[in-house]
Formats: structure tokens, C-alpha cells, sequence
């Protein structure tokens, strides 16, 4: 193996730290990268026969975490793509990157609002940059506990059932901490995660075999679980550090609940300077989030567009009735405040517990929009519809996909049948 | 057969909730305290044993056409003796769970035990089978409301479990154990343990 140590830069370095070439792929005996190398000396150990073959899944998750997997399918079509499961639940993270920014900026900003000495003058750019980095202070535990119990979990699991380490949970672990007020203790978190990673997934087989959105139950857990922690006004604001425990700020939904107008005014929500749960509040960072998954066909837009049609009819619809100051409060502004964007983009599109059909895309979608209106609106027991509108849909999505297939079926067989008849005339 | 094996059974291999799923209903109501669970579980222990004892006995002179009235009757007698046993002796327990005592009637484990065993079997051997069934069914009971009053209210029989020193260090209790779902995933959870501990109850699955 020889290297010619002239024009051996970093980006050749790099690649060949990184990605290995065909022939190695092949087998054939060339360049091998650092990295490479070292996973293949490794992987004996971990194989079957090896010292460590219990531990064989979590090698592997970190082998592929680096390579794509050179094993291909041996039997039956499939379609090669560059992007596979990893790499598209990073791509759902990236687009999670803006709501997450905010949020934890909108922490240090909703905190400064009505902490006795905050160390800087409002409006300040000093105080901005505190700002953010007193929200990534508070993020960061939370985001740290949420992953290590789940991966903790998941890596178990794996290993005690011969499979593979999923990545499933890379979204979930990093969407859980931003669906939950800043305040949530610790130990409720990780046995939220536990609980939504064993109960809502593991049990029914894994990634790809739950029928509920696992984010959403360890939310759902921790709201009926502890709920004096998850709603009320005293659990938004992250002021403990400042002397005083509760500093009491109702978030817009909230504030309608107890009967009376929200105080934000529509820019406020749009931009999201609220109080709410951590990256809920911000309805721009929510849109870019929202145009990457669409871009990269991640999402569906069928299911995004349907949830937002089925919140609006269901507002306009409450508006003509008008019975009382909720039901006379503008549609839009059902998009603006709570988690509805939030769940329309991330947590309604997951696909795994969506619909898969097209037209189960928009019964369902359209459903979730509906039903989170309804129980926001209907129901003062509970101020945020969404959580539980998303999960109940994700109960009726196999319903809905069966019968869009057995109409269609239904359908084709009678056109066959019409067909024939023809031909035998 | 034997007697032990009669009583021991239906603890184990043939429990009636967690391996035949009978009587689900009841565990979700009555299991959020301890103490209505156990009073429930005696109960149908009593109804189940005495029940399959009675229509053992009768099981020659039954009419195969008639015979499920006859077992109701039979049931419904015990249950009310239950019901006003519990009114007279322990009325607290008798109002928290309310409906249920009578309810007992309906329960799938006591006409599935009639059905399947006291009409083909003598007397001996029906009671103590339907004393098994009845504890069988007991013991999951106090293993739910075990952890629902534990975890949920923090006490056992109504005795408060954890001091007071960790309510203020930030210890809450889980609501969550309160409301009947909770009822239903423990049950889960201790078929899950069970099933992963004796391979041979498990179906086969193509792997």
C-alpha cells in the first residue's frame, strides 16, 4: 500500500477515512480508509463466533451510522435509492433545526420577560445572544436524558431480539423534549421516553410496526400522568433559576379555555414570542421545517395540506355558529396558536403511522385538522386538541387504508366483470 | 387428577385473565385501590368455588336445553349472598365497588369454569377447581392494584408508602395509574413476562 505523501490533502483524506472505494467493497484487496479498516478489523469480534456477538446489532449501528451497508438484497425487485431510513430520519432532524433554534431562544426570551434580574437590558443584542444560550442550557438535559433512555432502550432491545438497532428513534428522542414545556423534571422525561419506547413501540415489534406516533405517547404519558406539570400557566416559564418557582403565563390556548381573548396579537404568534410547549410557538420556523420535508419528498404534503384544511373548515364552520367568544375567534388563528402546525408537519406525517394510501393521506390528514378544532374548541378540559386528535387518527389510519383499498379492489373487480361482458357478447 | 394440581394450575398455566383472558372487564374497574381488589378477588373466589360445587352436585338432573338458567340462578344467588354479606359486614368496601359485586354475575370466568368443568366433573374436584380459578384470577388482581395504588396513589390499603421527604424533593404521582387504561397495560405487561418466561405459550411464530 503506497501512498504518494505529495498532493495527499485533506478533502482526499477525507475520503478516504470515509468512504470506501468499489473494488474494496467488492472485496478486492486496495485503498482501504482509515475508518474502514478499523470497523472491518473490528467486526470479527462482533460476528457470530466472535467475543462479543451479543453486541452484534450495536456494531452495526454504528457501521452503518458511518457506511451505507454493502450487502444488497439477494432475492425479488427492489428499488435502489440514495436515501434509506438514516439518512431520512437525519433529513426530518435538519428540518426540526429551526423550530428548534427558536425555541430555545423563546425560553431565554419568555424568562427574561418576567425574571426579577436578568443580567442584561432588554432589547439588547447581548441579551439576545443570553437569550439563546440560557434556552440551549435548559434544552440541552432534557434532549441528553431523552436519548440516552431511549437509545438505552432501543440498543436493548435489539440485542435481546437479534435485530437491527432502528433509527426510528433518532426523530423521536429529538422531537420529545420540544413537545414538552421547558419545565418538565427530568426523571418524568426519561420515564415518559420509557414508557412510549417500550409500550408504544417495542411491544408491537419495533420501528415500523407501531401503530402510534411514539413522541406523541410519551406526551400523551406525561399529560395524563402529571398533569399538573404539562398544562396550567405555571409550567412555561423556566424561572426557577431566578429565585421564584412558578411565574404564572398562560399560553393563548389557555387563556380561550378560561374564557377569555389571547393577549398576543397575531405577529406575536406568528413569530412565535409565546408561551407553549418548547418548539411549538414559532409558525416561520415551523414553515422552513415544513419546505425542506417537502422539498425532499420526506413528508407528505397530501397529509399536511389535508390537516390544515380540516382545522380551517372546522374554524369557519364554528365561526358560523358563533355561540360563544371561541367559536367567534378566526379561523386562522386556530393555525397560529398550540402545537397544530407542529403536529401537522412532523407528527402527523410520520409514516410509519399515517395512512399510506393517497386517499387515506387526505381522510386522515383532513380528520386530524378537524377533530383538533373540535376538541380545542369544544372540550375546555383540554386547551391542545392536537395531541390527542393525531393520536386517535393514528388508531383509525389502518381502518381508513383498508377500506380505500377494498373500495378500489370493489371497483376494478366491476370494471373486469363490465370488460368481460363485452368481450363475450 | 389431582388436587394440587387442581389449585395450582389455574395460578399458573391456565390463569383465567392472563392466559384465557376471561373477566378483563372487571380488572380494569375495581383494581385502582387494593383494597376493593381483594375483596373482589374473595368474592368470586367464593362465587366461582361454591357455584361449580352447587351445579356439580346438580349437573345428573340439569336439562342440557335449560341448563344455562339454571347456572344463572344458581350464580345470581350466590352474588346477591355476596352482595348483602359485604352491605352488612364491610360497607365501604360494598360502595366502592358498587355495581361490580353484582356485576360478578356476568363474569366470563365463572360460566366458562361451569361450562367447561363443573358439568363434567364430580363435586370434589369442581369446587377445587373453582377455588383455583377464582385465586387465579384473584392474584392478578392484587398484582394490578398493587402497582395502580402504589404508583398512582402512593399508598397500599390506604397507608401512605412514600414519606413526605419525597413529595418535596419533587416526587409526583402517576395519574396516569388512576384511569383504566393503565389496568389494561399492567395486565399486558404481566402476560408479556409470563409468556417470555415459558416459551411453550407462545404461538408459533414464522420467523
Amino acid at each position: 500500500m503506497t501512498r504518494p505523501t505529495n498532493r495527499y490533502g485533506f478533502g482526499k483524506a477525507f475520503r478516504d477515512f470515509f468512504i470506501a472505494s468499489k473494488e474494496e467493497q467488492n472485496g478486492v484487496k486496495g485503498r482501504i480508509g482509515g475508518l474502514r479498516h478499523y470497523i472491518d478489523k473490528l467486526k470479527p469480534s462482533f460476528s457470530e463466533g466472535g467475543r462479543f456477538p451479543w453486541l452484534h446489532s450495536t456494531f452495526e449501528a454504528f457501521e452503518t451510522f458511518a457506511f451505507s451497508p454493502n450487502r444488497v438484497t439477494a432475492k425479488g425487485c427492489h428499488v435502489r435509492d440514495a436515501i434509506d431510513l438514516k439518512r431520512a430520519m437525519i433529513m426530518v432532524v435538519v428540518a426540526l433545526m429551526p423550530a428548534l433554534l427558536f425555541g430555545m431562544w423563546n425560553i431565554g426570551y419568555q424568562t427574561s420577560l418576567h425574571a426579577a434580574d436578568w443580567p442584561f437590558q432588554l432589547g439588547t443584542s447581548a441579551s439576545w445572544w443570553y437569550c439563546l444560550w440560557f434556552g440551549f442550557l435548559r434544552m440541552l438535559p432534557l434532549l441528553a436524558v431523552s436519548y440516552l433512555v431511549g437509545l438505552t432502550i432501543e440498543f436493548a432491545f435489539a440485542q435481546i431480539r437479534h435485530h437491527q438497532v432502528n433509527e426510528g428513534f433518532l426523530v423521536t428522542g429529538f422531537i420529545i423534549p420540544m413537545i414538552v414545556p421547558v419545565t418538565t423534571p427530568l426523571w418524568q422525561l426519561a420515564l415518559a421516553v420509557a414508557f412510549a419506547v417500550i409500550i408504544g413501540k417495542e411491544v408491537f415489534g419495533g420501528t415500523g410496526m407501531n401503530f402510534l406516533n411514539p413522541a406523541l405517547v410519551a406526551r400523551a404519558f406525561l399529560f395524563f400522568a402529571y398533569p399538573t406539570r404539562m398544562s396550567g400557566d405555571q409550567v412555561w416559564i423556566a424561572a426557577d433559576r431566578w429565585g421564584t418557582d412558578a411565574i404564572t403565563s398562560a399560553t393563548p390556548l389557555a387563556e380561550l379555555a378560561a374564557g377569555t381573548s389571547p393577549t398576543a396579537s397575531v405577529l406575536d404568534l406568528l413569530i412565535g414570542t409565546i408561551p407553549g410547549s418548547t418548539c411549538e410557538t414559532s409558525v416561520i420556523a415551523i414553515a422552513l421545517g415544513a419546505i425542506l420535508l417537502l422539498v425532499t419528498g420526506i413528508a407528505s404534503w397530501r397529509i399536511m395540506l389535508s390537516v390544515v384544511l380540516g382545522g380551517g373548515l372546522m374554524g369557519l364552520l364554528f365561526n358560523a355558529i358563533g355561540a360563544n367568544a371561541y367559536m367567534q375567534l378566526p379561523f386562522y388563528y386556530h393555525y397560529l396558536m398550540g402545537g397544530f402546525l407542529f403536529g401537522a408537519v412532523f407528527m402527523a406525517t410520520d409514516p410509519v403511522t399515517a395512512a399510506q394510501t393517497n386517499i387515506g393521506k387526505w381522510i386522515y390528514g383532513f380528520l386530524i385538522g378537524l377533530f383538533a378544532v373540535l376538541l380545542r374548541v369544544v372540550n375546555p378540559a383540554y386547551p391542545e386538541g392536537m395531541m390527542l386528535s393525531i393520536l386517535l387518527m393514528n388508531c383509525f389510519a389502518p381502518l381508513i387504508d383498508h377500506c380505500v383499498v377494498a373500495r378500489n379492489i370493489k371497483r376494478r373487480q366491476k370494471r373486469a366483470i363490465v370488460k368481460q361482458k363485452a368481450t363475450t357478447r | 387428577m389431582n388436587a394440587k394440581k387442581l389449585l395450582i394450575e389455574p395460578l399458573r398455566k391456565t390463569n383465567p385473565v392472563t392466559v384465557l383472558v376471561l373477566g378483563i372487564c372487571s380488572c380494569l374497574a375495581v383494581t385502582a385501590k387494593l383494597k376493593p381488589a381483594l375483596v373482589m378477588g374473595a368474592s368470586v373466589t367464593v362465587v366461582t368455588a361454591f357455584s361449580n360445587l352447587i351445579i356439580s352436585l346438580l349437573r345428573k338432573g340439569i336439562p342440557s336445553r335449560i341448563r344455562i338458567i339454571v347456572q344463572l340462578v344458581v350464580v345470581a344467588t350466590l352474588v346477591i349472598l355476596i352482595d348483602q354479606f359485604l352491605k352488612a359486614f364491610a360497607y365501604d368496601v360494598s360502595k366502592q365497588l358498587s355495581v361490580y359485586v353484582g356485576l360478578i354475575i356476568t363474569n366470563c370466568i365463572i360460566m366458562g369454569r361451569l361450562e367447561a368443568f363443573a358439568l363434567s366433573h364430580g363435586p370434589g374436584e369442581s369446587f377445587l377447581d373453582g377455588l383455583g380459578n377464582g385465586l387465579g384470577y384473584s392474584l392478578i388482581l392484587v398484582i394490578v392494584a398493587f402497582f395502580r395504588e402504589l404508583l398512582g396513589s402512593g399508598t397500599l390499603l390506604g397507608y401512605p408508602i412514600f414519606p413526605q421527604s419525597f413529595y418535596e424533593a419533587g416526587y409526583q404521582n402517576n395519574g396516569l395509574m388512576i384511569l383504566p387504561p393503565m389496568a389494561l397495560i399492567v395486565v399486558g405487561i404481566i402476560i408479556w413476562i409470563q409468556r417470555s418466561r415459558h416459551p411453550e405459550m407462545q404461538e408459533n411464530n414464522q420467523k
